[in-house]
């Protein structure tokens, strides 16, 4: 880890002003994965600023949906009565990434941002256009059993965001607020914050140099109520998923009046499907119809040599947490 | 550029007096002189609204104890503790958040060490495997851990032992499944993981 000047910063303007003056600084908040890519030399920054005494807390009804600050532990949030109550995929998501040590650390804002775990944007002795924009993508032809099948490009087909809260965000219509810094803040939706790799694999999301991420709003509706996230891994617990779904219905009469559908560890950004949604709504909440939605939502799948068993294993786990909500 | 940016510690270094941490204390002066009577607040922006740069002295409190050390902004809790304070009995397995055995609790909450910068955790009360037993009475964890057999190198036990309190005092080792779940986050490459289960649940069924 190079060596860094550390500033800790009471204000939101007071840091944006710090990042500023310092091009190459950092925002710091639980430091798990900014500490993690710094050891290995992946990342180097002048200066580190604290924002852990930013005013980004809390999570309260608001009449957009729930808002949670960006400061909150995924710990707190996922074990937060109202996040279960409204939200269950969204504290399923958080509960079941990383560890209880690691959930007590990580902020929300940092996990959204949190970076690929593709082993060779994580080996510098590797070329990584994602890394060194234009240096080559080992990944297509190499080991690539954990890496995408949707999104990708042949410049990159890393899963860019490799947890899962984002997964859920996106199936919910999350709509994060930002602020730059000259103060002002904006509005993104989820869907539209993460960037596909297309030939610059190297911009991830829409957040600008110095923007912070400030709070998450959810709306409130029945199919996000009626929610669940389903992860698949290599080993029972602690693991990044192979594949994963969040899904909500809202079904009457055995007929479902609304559908979300997103999947974690098969995009190059968290992927919502449309395609799944529109087969799901308004048919019978049937396994017939679980099937055909799971594979309108990998239709555009294009795996390569290790990852073509998730293609099936994202259809199965979508058709799987379909059947948990449909009950 | 680099050596300008990133200069070796282990360089030489200029007159050290002058290396010492410099403050920009802006922020507190401003909220002085916007706010003259909120002097709490004005104090408390003072001692928030700084930059440190190089090694510098930062107070820590361990196990009870106030600790003073000279550390760089880049060194880790874990290596604050092990390296600055010789408490040993935390340790340093991966040092990134994929194994455990740093495992601390920082105002109650368990956290790995290895992601943290020690200069982040000033006026937080830390308490490591060395704060556990009161005297010569071993905390009950570590009693169970003995009487269980939860180990056999015990190079991961600290970080087990600290993660089995939190996990019992957040109310999530109420099954076998539960335990096994929240303990996830430390591993043991021995596989002594049903008799540290069984350490685990034992102190939980106790209460």
């Amino acid at each position: 880890m190079n060596n860094f000047s550390y500033t800790q910063a009471t204000t939101a303007k007071e840091a944006t002003r710090q990042r500023k003056d310092e091009p190459t600084a950092a925002y710091i908040a639980g430091g798990t994965t900014l500490l993690d890519l710094m050891k290995a030399n992946l990342e180097e920054h002048a200066q580190l600023i604290d924002i852990n005494l930013l005013p980004f807390k809390g999570v309260e009804q608001t009449k957009d949906g729930l808002r949670i600050g960006a400061m909150e532990r995924m710990n707190d949030v996922g074990e937060h009565a109202l996040v279960r109550e409204l939200f269950p995929a969204v504290s399923e998501s958080l509960l079941l990434a990383a560890s209880p040590q690691l959930r007590n650390m990580a902020s929300i804002g940092g996990n959204i941002l949190q970076r690929t775990r593709c082993g060779y944007f994580r080996d510098a002795a590797f070329p990584c256009n994602k890394r060194v924009p234009g240096s080559g993508c080992p990944a297509l032809q190499g080991d690539n059993h954990n890496l995408a099948i949707l999104g990708t490009s042949e410049a990159c087909i890393a899963t860019a965001y490799p947890g899962d809260l984002a997964v859920a965000l996106t199936a919910f219509d999350a709509v994060l607020t930002l602020e730059n810094p000259k103060g002002k803040q904006r509005r993104v939706p989820v869907t539209e914050f993460y960037l596909l790799p297309g030939t610059t694999p190297q911009r991830e999301t829409v957040l600008e140099p110095g923007e912070l991420i400030v709070a998450v709003t959810l709306p409130l509706t029945a199919h996000a109520r009626r929610s669940t996230y389903l992860k698949v891994r290599e080993r029972a617990s602690y693991a990044y998923a192979l594949a994963s779904a969040a899904v909500g219905l809202d079904v009457q009469s055995g007929t479902i009046r609304a559908a979300r559908v997103a999947l974690g560890g098969v995009g190059t950004r968290p992927w919502r499907s449309p395609e799944a949604e529109k087969v799901l709504t308004g048919a019978p909440a049937t396994e017939a119809t679980f099937r055909a939605a799971a594979a309108a939502a990998l239709q555009g799948a294009q795996p390569r040599e290790h990852n073509r068993y998730k293609v099936e294993l994202a259809q199965n786990t979508l058709v799987r947490a379909l059947q948990q909500v449909a009950g | 550029m680099q050596s300008d940016l990133f200069p070796d510690s282990d360089a030489p270094q200029p007159d050290d007096s002058s290396r010492r941490s410099f403050m920009k204390q802006a922020g507190g002066i401003l909220g002085l002189a916007l706010a003259p009577p909120l002097v709490a607040q004005a104090e408390r922006l003072t001692a928030y609204s700084k930059t440190i740069e190089g090694a510098t002295e930062v107070t820590l409190r361990v196990n009870g104890q106030a600790r003073t050390l000279r550390i760089e902004p880049r060194v880790t809790l874990l290596d604050a503790l092990r390296e600055y304070l010789d408490l040993t009995g935390t340790k340093k397995g991966c040092d990134h958040g994929q194994c455990g055995a740093c495992t601390v609790h920082v105002d109650g909450r368990r956290i790995n060490s290895c992601l943290t910068l020690a200069v982040m955790q000033q006026g937080k009360e830390i308490t490591t495997i060395e704060g556990l037993a009161q005297g010569e009475q071993l905390h009950p964890m570590q009693e169970a851990f003995i009487k269980h057999d939860g180990f056999q190198c015990g190079y991961c036990t600290p970080g087990q032992i600290m993660s089995g309190v939190a996990c019992v005092k957040e109310g999530h080792a109420g099954t076998d499944a539960q335990a096994r779940e929240w303990m996830s986050g430390n591993l043991c490459r021995c596989g002594a993981y049903a008799n540290i289960l069984a350490a685990v649940r034992e102190v939980a069924q106790r209460g």
